[in-house]
């Protein structure tokens, strides 16, 4: 087996996800996202075991009234980001079963602590009605005061958590 | 709908936006936390990167008259909400590591704790909605409408944005100085 190649220059990288996201916007008038699809998948969750719950909701509605949940245009963008991620990931020989967690963590606790941090994003993303890739990324770009909004107190909460996170990383 | 709005346009441009991210190595939530130590700048090299060149390629295609920039979405401001969003988005950001887009791409590149962030982050979105009536008067206050910064500056379109690309490169100059110190 080939050993796993290095990754592209971030600049480079960067100026190629600017020209997905530019393409976003020319061919489809809107840009990329991610937390979109979770709830639009939450919300057709909610509707299939709880349909007088989801009825009442005005969050899950707004999700449901476009038509069927499971099929909206960002639910096939994120399966095509797990496709593109996957096949990144083969053709340069980086594809491996693992935990990535800081030195002094187990793998257990990294576990655990990967998916606390996904139920509080997803608490933000709600708030915030998007997450990195459909506020900061493509709000940012499209100069939205709320999107810098987002993205100045994502950072600020982040340079603020990390030392009492340092545990989990270094 | 349009050709351009078809399902396997969606999955195409998704693809290509997984492709990138794990190019950059943003598969990997040790690189994605290193921004938080000030270790590793991927993270803004990346972002602040692509921020620019689409801000700068819908800026200059809708100049030419190539594309109708009012015909872009613009995401509603909702400034409270916002805010609040992103300071608690930041503390799941650096436990996880990996932001949401950055997670699938951990899960799809064979990363458990990829998958781990997943499954959380679906679990903390349907909680999130289901408490919604609770929530739902802050949720909805502060409503800008589609807010952008010119509007809030008065600064034309154009020198927003040539701001922006000049801060950001300052940024990439000093990261690159640090990078060479350390």
């Amino acid at each position: 087996m080939t050993p796993p190649r290095p990754y592209t220059n971030p600049y480079v990288a960067g100026a190629a996800l600017g020209l997905v996201l530019l393409s976003a916007f020319v061919l489809t008038g809107q840009g990329l996202g991610a937390s979109g699809a979770f709830a639009n998948a939450a919300s057709g969750l909610v509707s299939a075991l709880a349909p007088a719950q989801a009825a009442k909701n005005s969050y899950f509605q707004s999700y449901l009234v476009a038509g069927a949940p499971w099929s909206a245009w960002i639910v096939l963008e994120v399966l095509g980001v797990i496709a593109g991620g996957a096949i990144s990931a083969g053709l340069a020989g980086r594809f491996a079963m693992r935990i990535e967690a800081g030195p002094r963590l187990s793998k257990p606790a990294r576990l655990l602590t990967a998916c606390a941090g996904g139920v509080i994003m997803g608490l933000g993303a709600v708030l915030a009605r998007g997450c990195t890739s459909g506020q900061a990324l493509s709000g940012g770009a499209m100069l939205s005061v709320g999107s810098w909004a987002f993205m100045i107190a994502l950072f600020a909460a982040g340079y603020a958590t990390a030392p009492l996170a340092r545990r989990l990383w270094r | 709908m349009s050709f351009t709005q078809s399902l396997p346009v969606a999955a195409a441009i998704g693809a290509a936006f997984g492709f990138t991210l794990e190019r950059a190595g943003l598969g990997d939530a040790k690189r994605l936390s290193g921004q938080f130590y000030l270790k590793d700048f991927t993270v803004l090299k990346v972002m602040f990167s692509a921020i620019i060149t689409a801000m700068l390629g819908a800026f200059w295609l809708g100049r030419l008259g190539l594309i109708d920039l009012s015909a872009l979405y613009v995401p509603e401001t909702y400034l409270a909400p916002q805010i609040v969003g992103g300071l608690i988005f930041g503390v799941g950001f650096v436990l996880a590591g990996l932001c949401p887009g950055t997670s699938c791409v951990a899960a799809a590149s064979g990363r458990a704790d990829g998958l781990a962030a997943v499954g959380g982050f679906f679990g903390g979105v349907l909680l999130t909605g289901l408490a919604m009536p609770l929530i739902g008067g802050f949720y909805e206050s502060t409503a800008k409408g589609a807010f952008t910064l010119p509007q809030l500056t008065g600064a034309p379109y154009g020198a927003v944005v040539a701001i922006i690309v000049c801060v950001a490169l300052t940024a990439f100059a000093a990261i690159e100085q640090l990078e060479k110190r350390s």
